[in-house]
C-alpha cells in the first residue's frame, strides 16, 4: 500500500493530498529522511527513514519561513496543492538558499496548481529565501 | 460550530416563541428592500421565511437569514460555495464591514439549502440580451428570470455571479444586525439608539462603556429588527477595498485546511467507483470474484453507470474496483473524435439555427462582391480536472440522510437525497465542505447521487466515495466542443462586415436538463462571448447553430465565452490585419461603450502599446472580451526560443465596478488568465472507443510553473454594476496568445490546443 494512503486513511494525516496517483501532480509530496517524495508512489514497506508532513515542517512548533511567506503573499486559492508545493519548496531552499528564477522553475514545475497560483508561489519562495538568509 | 443546546426546560418558555413571530414579519417587510416587489407577484418575490428561525433556541437572535447571534458567539451564513475562488472570505467581509466586527472572530457556516439563499443573478445573466442593454424589455425579462430562479429555489454558485448577487444583501444583513443590536442596547439602558456606536463586536456607549454583541443576543431577540438601514458608502469602508487577509489563508498555508476528501467519521467505510467509460449506459455483465477476494473489501454495489466497491480504505477500494471484470454496454453516440467533429460540421445547416441575437446592417449585401476574408475555428472538449478528485461522504439512516461534500448546487443534492431514500427534505442534512477546485464541475451532483447509492447499500455506516483521477477524467461533463465559420470584409482601412456562425451542442439543455429544468428559448451559451460584444461594426451578424449533444457536457470556467471569445477576437484580428490598421486603435474606433474603451486604453498604457511588432523573434498580441459582465483587455508578449515559444509578459485590465477584496481580485484575474492560456496551449479531450484518451495529468497538463509569464494587472472601478472576477479573464487569454504568436511567427492559429501546431518552451 502506498505511503499516501497509509498516512491518509490509516493514520488520519490529511496534509498530503491525492491528486493523480501517478507522480504527475505533486499534491502528495512529503519528506522521507529529509528528501521530497511522491507518497502515492512509495510503498509503505519501502519507507527508509522518518516521514515529515507539512505540519511538522516548522522548527519547534513555529511556522516555517515558507509558511509565513505563503500567508503574507496569500498564495492559496483552493489550497489543495499547497501542502505539496510547500514541501517541494522547502527542499529547494534547504539545498539552495538563494534560488534564481530558473532554479525555482526547475524545482517546482512538477507540482501542478490547477488554480494557477504560480505567480505568488514564485514570489513567496523568493521572500522566504530572503528571510531565511537574513535570519542566519 | 456554534450549536447552542436546545434545553427542553427552556423550550416552553413563552419568551422563546414571541420573537419568532416578529422575525417573520420583519422578513416579509424587508423583502421590499432586498427583492423589489414587481409584477404584483408578491407571494413569489417576498423573501422566504428565515431558515435560521427553525432551530433557534431561546435568547438567540437570527436578525437576518445571514447572521445568527447567541450568548456564546456569532455565526455568519455564507451560502455561496468556496471552490477556491475566495468567496467565503469575501462574503464574511461584506457582512462584517457593516456589523463592525472582525470576521476572524465569527463562525462561518454555509447554511442548509434554502430558497432564501437562491442565486437570482445567474438566471437573469443567461438571457438573450446584450448585457449592456438596459432597455425596458431586457430589464423586465431579467427580473422575470430572477423570479423563476426564486420559485425553483436554485441555490447555486457559478457564473461569477456570487458577488453581484450578494454584495448588497450581505452588507444589508450586517447593517440590519448592527442597528438591531443598538436598539436592543438602547432599550436595556433607556438611552437613545442614535447615541450609540459600534466597534469590534461591541456596542459603545457615549461614556465609553462597551457591551459585547453576544451579551445582547437575548435582548435583540425580543426587539423588532431594524430594517430601514442605509449602507455605508465606499469612502466609509474600513476594510472592504483594502488589502486584508483572506480568512482561510492560514489554514491553507499550514495544512490545517480540510476538504471533502479529508472527512473522517467513526466506523467509516471507503468506496471507489468503476463506471462505464462511455456515458449514459451501464454494464451487460460483471464478475466480481477477484475483487471480492481483495483484503478489506466489504461489498460490491451496482450504481448508476456501473459498479462501486466498498472497502476498509480508499486504496483497497481503488484496487478492487480495477479488478472488476465488466462487459460494458455500448453508448449511442459516435465513438471517436473524428466522427464527433463530423457531427458538428454537419450541424452547420439552416434548420439548426438556434439564435441570431446580433444582426446589424446588412451583412449579405456588404459581403456580396467584396473581397471576403473567411476562416474556420475550433475549440475542443476540455475536462475540469480540479486537483481534488470528486468525492462525497454519505450516512443513510432509517429516517435521516447526512451528506458531506463540496458542491455548488446544495438544493439539488438535498432534493436528490430525499427522493432516493424516501426521507423528507427536512431530514436531509448537508454539510458543504471546502473544495479543492471546481471550475464548474461541482455544478453537477452526479458524484453525490452515486455516493448516496453506495451508502444505501450499507445503511447506518458512513461511506466516503472517492473517484480516482482516472474516473474523474472519464466521467467529467466536459466543456463542449465548438466551432465557428466566419466571413468578413474591410474597406478603406476599416472593418466593415463581420459574420460569425458558431456551432455547438446546447450546454443549457444538457446541464439545466440534468440539474434543474431546461429553460425555454434559444441557448445563449452557444453564442455567448460572440453576439454580445460592444463593437459597432456596420454589418455585423452572429448566428448560433445547435448541434446534437454527442456526450453530456457541462459548465467550464466562462462557459460559451471560453470558446466564442477565441473565435470572435481571432477573426477580428484577421480582419484588422487585412485592413492594415493597428489592432488596439481599430478596436477603440469600433467601441463606443465607455467602460470597455477604458480597459482597452488602460491595457495600452500599461504595456506602452506601440503595435504588435516588438522586435525580431518576438510578437505582441491583444484581445478584448466583455465576459460575464466584465470588460477585460489582455496583451500577451511571446518570444521564439530554440526550445519553442515562451510567454514573457501578460497585461490585464478589467472593470468589475467595485473591488471589495483587491488581493483576491488580482488572484482571480491571473488565475483565470492562466486557466485560459494553459488550456489553449496544451489541453484537449480526444475520444476513442466512446471515452477520452486523456486519463490523467500526464496527458492533460494546463500551465506549469516554468511556463508562467510575468503578470501586470489593473482593476478599474467605473463600471455601473458590480460583477465577479472568477471567469472574465479566461475569455481573452487564448485569442491574445494566438495574436501574439501571429505577430511573432506569421502563423495563424485557428484551432485549440495550439501545441498541435507550434511548440511551447
Ligand atoms: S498524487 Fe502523488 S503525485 Fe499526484
Ligand atoms: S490552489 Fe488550487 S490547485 Fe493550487
Amino acid at each position: 500500500m502506498p505511503l499516501l494512503w497509509v498516512l491518509r486513511d490509516e493514520l488520519g494525516i490529511k496534509e498530503p493530498k491525492y491528486g493523480c496517483g501517478i507522480a504527475q501532480c505533486g499534491a502528495c509530496t512529503v519528506h522521507v529522511g529529509g528528501s521530497p517524495v511522491r507518497s502515492c508512489q512509495l510503498p509503505v514497506g519501502s519507507v527508509w527513514s522518518d516521514v515529515k508532513t507539512l505540519s511538522g515542517l516548522g522548527a519547534g512548533g513555529a511556522l516555517h519561513p515558507l509558511q509565513t511567506a505563503w500567508i503574507e503573499h496569500q498564495v492559496a486559492q483552493c489550497g489543495y496543492c499547497q501542502s505539496g508545493q510547500i514541501m517541494q519548496a522547502a527542499d529547494l531552499l534547504a539545498r539552495n538558499p538563494n534560488p534564481s528564477d530558473a532554479d525555482i522553475d526547475a524545482a517546482m514545475s512538477a507540482n501542478l496548481c490547477r488554480c494557477g497560483a504560480y505567480p505568488r508561489i514564485r514570489a513567496a519562495i523568493k521572500a522566504a529565501a530572503a528571510s531565511m538568509r537574513g535570519g542566519e | 460550530m456554534n450549536e447552542v443546546s436546545k434545553d427542553p426546560k427552556k423550550a416552553n418558555n413563552g419568551k422563546a416563541d414571541k420573537p419568532k413571530v416578529s422575525r417573520r414579519k420583519f422578513l416579509i417587510g424587508s423583502a421590499a428592500v432586498a427583492g423589489g416587489v414587481a409584477f404584483g407577484a408578491y407571494f413569489i418575490l417576498r423573501t422566504p421565511a428565515n431558515p435560521l428561525l427553525r432551530d433557534l433556541g431561546p435568547g438567540e437572535a437570527a436578525i437576518t437569514p445571514f447572521v445568527k447571534i447567541t450568548e456564546t458567539g456569532i455565526t455568519f451564513i455564507v451560502p455561496r460555495a468556496d471552490v477556491g475562488q475566495g468567496i467565503l472570505s469575501t462574503q464574511a467581509h461584506l457582512i462584517a464591514e457593516e456589523l463592525d466586527i472582525d470576521p476572524g472572530t465569527v463562525t462561518l457556516d454555509p447554511g442548509q439549502p434554502h430558497p432564501i439563499y437562491v442565486n437570482a443573478k445567474i438566471a437573469s445573466n443567461s438571457l438573450p440580451f446584450q448585457p449592456l442593454d438596459e432597455g425596458f424589455v431586457p430589464r423586465t425579462v431579467r427580473d422575470l428570470m430572477e423570479t423563476v430562479a426564486r420559485v425553483s429555489g436554485a441555490q447555486f454558485t457559478g457564473g461569477s455571479s456570487s458577488v453581484a448577487d450578494l454584495h448588497e444583501k450581505l452588507r444589508h444583513a450586517g447593517a440590519a444586525a448592527r442597528e438591531t443590536l443598538k436598539t436592543a442596547a438602547a432599550g436595556r439602558y433607556g438611552i437613545p439608539a442614535a447615541s450609540l456606536a459600534t466597534e469590534n463586536g461591541e456596542v459603545v456607549f457615549p461614556d465609553g462603556r462597551r457591551i459585547a454583541y453576544t451579551e445582547l443576543a437575548a435582548d435583540a431577540a425580543l426587539v423588532e429588527p431594524v430594517t430601514d438601514v442605509e449602507l455605508r458608502p465606499p469612502e466609509r469602508w474600513r476594510k472592504l477595498g483594502t488589502v486584508f487577509q483572506r480568512i482561510d489563508i492560514v489554514a491553507k498555508s499550514t495544512g490545517a485546511q480540510r476538504y471533502g476528501i479529508d472527512i473522517e467519521l467513526p466506523d467509516m467505510l471507503y468506496a471507489a467507483v468503476r463506471a462505464n467509460p462511455g456515458r449514459g449506459v451501464s454494464f451487460d455483465r460483471y464478475d466480481d470474484s477477484v475483487a471480492r477476494e481483495i483484503r478489506g473489501v466489504h461489498v460490491v454495489v451496482e450504481v448508476t453507470d456501473g459498479l462501486a466497491v466498498v472497502a476498509d480504505n480508499t486504496w483497497r477500494a481503488f484496487r478492487a474496483a480495477a479488478a472488476l471484470d465488466v462487459d460494458w454496454q455500448t453508448p449511442d453516440y459516435p465513438a471517436s473524435s473524428e466522427e464527433m467533429w463530423r457531427v458538428l460540421e454537419d450541424a452547420h445547416r439552416e434548420d439548426n439555427i438556434d439564435s441570431r441575437l446580433r444582426d446589424d446592417g446588412d451583412v449579405d449585401e456588404a459581403l456580396d462582391g467584396a473581397d471576403v476574408v473567411s476562416a474556420e475555428y475550433r475549440a475542443p472538449f476540455l475536462a475540469h480536472a480540479a486537483l481534488e478528485p470528486l468525492n462525497a461522504t454519505v450516512l443513510v439512516e432509517p429516517d435521516h440522510v447526512t451528506v458531506w461534500t463540496a458542491t455548488q448546487v446544495p438544493t439539488a443534492i438535498r432534493d436528490a437525497a430525499a427522493e432516493m431514500t424516501g426521507v423528507g427534505k427536512e431530514n436531509v442534512t448537508l454539510h458543504v465542505l471546502p473544495a479543492g477546485g471546481s471550475f464548474g464541475r461541482r455544478l453537477d451532483h452526479d458524484y453525490v447521487v452515486q455516493a448516496i447509492e453506495v451508502a444505501m447499500s450499507v445503511p447506518g455506516t458512513p461511506v466516503k466515495t472517492t473517484w480516482s483521477r482516472e474516473a474523474d477524467m472519464a466521467h467529467d461533463f466536459p466543456r463542449p466542443f465548438h466551432m465557428a465559420r466566419a466571413r468578413g470584409a474591410v474597406s478603406g482601412g476599416r472593418v466593415v462586415a463581420c459574420d460569425i456562425d458558431t456551432i455547438s451542442p446546447s450546454l443549457s439543455a444538457s446541464w439545466f436538463g440534468r440539474v434543474f429544468i431546461v429553460p425555454p428559448g434559444p441557448d445563449t451559451l452557444i453564442v455567448w462571448g460572440a453576439y454580445d460584444q460592444p463593437y459597432a461594426i456596420p454589418h455585423y451578424r452572429v448566428t448560433g447553430y445547435k448541434a446534437p449533444e454527442v456526450v453530456p457536457i457541462g459548465s467550464w470556467r466562462s462557459p460559451g465565452a471560453c470558446s466564442n471569445s477565441f473565435f470572435h477576437e481571432a477573426f477580428l484580428s484577421e480582419l484588422i490585419a487585412a485592413a492594415g490598421v493597428d489592432p488596439l486603435e481599430e478596436r477603440l474606433r469600433l467601441i463606443s461603450d465607455p467602460t470597455s474603451r477604458r480597459v482597452l486604453e488602460a491595457v495600452g498604457e500599461m504595456c506602452s502599446w506601440n503595435g504588435p511588432d516588438i522586435g525580431a523573434g518576438r510578437g505582441r498580441g491583444i484581445a478584448f472580451a466583455h465576459s460575464h459582465h466584465v470588460p477585460v483587455a489582455e496583451v500577451v508578449d511571446v518570444t521564439v526560443t530554440d526550445r519553442g515559444l515562451r510567454i514573457d509578459d501578460v497585461w490585464i485590465a478589467a472593470d468589475c465596478g467595485t473591488v471589495f477584496d483587491p488581493v483576491n481580485a488580482e488572484a482571480q484575474l491571473t488565475g483565470a488568465a492562466i486557466w485560459g492560456l494553459g488550456h489553449a496551449m496544451n489541453c484537449e479531450l480526444t475520444y476513442e472507443n466512446y471515452a477520452p484518451l486523456q486519463t490523467n495529468y500526464h496527458a492533460f497538463q494546463g500551465m506549469r510553473l516554468y511556463q508562467t509569464p510575468r503578470f501586470h494587472t489593473k482593476l478599474l472601478e467605473q463600471a455601473p454594476a458590480v460583477a465577479g472576477l472568477g471567469e472574465p479573464a479566461t475569455a481573452p487569454a487564448a485569442p491574445a496568445l494566438a495574436d501574439a504568436i501571429f505577430a511573432a511567427t506569421g502563423q495563424r492559429l485557428r484551432e485549440m490546443p495550439f501545441n498541435r501546431f507550434v511548440d511551447f518552451a
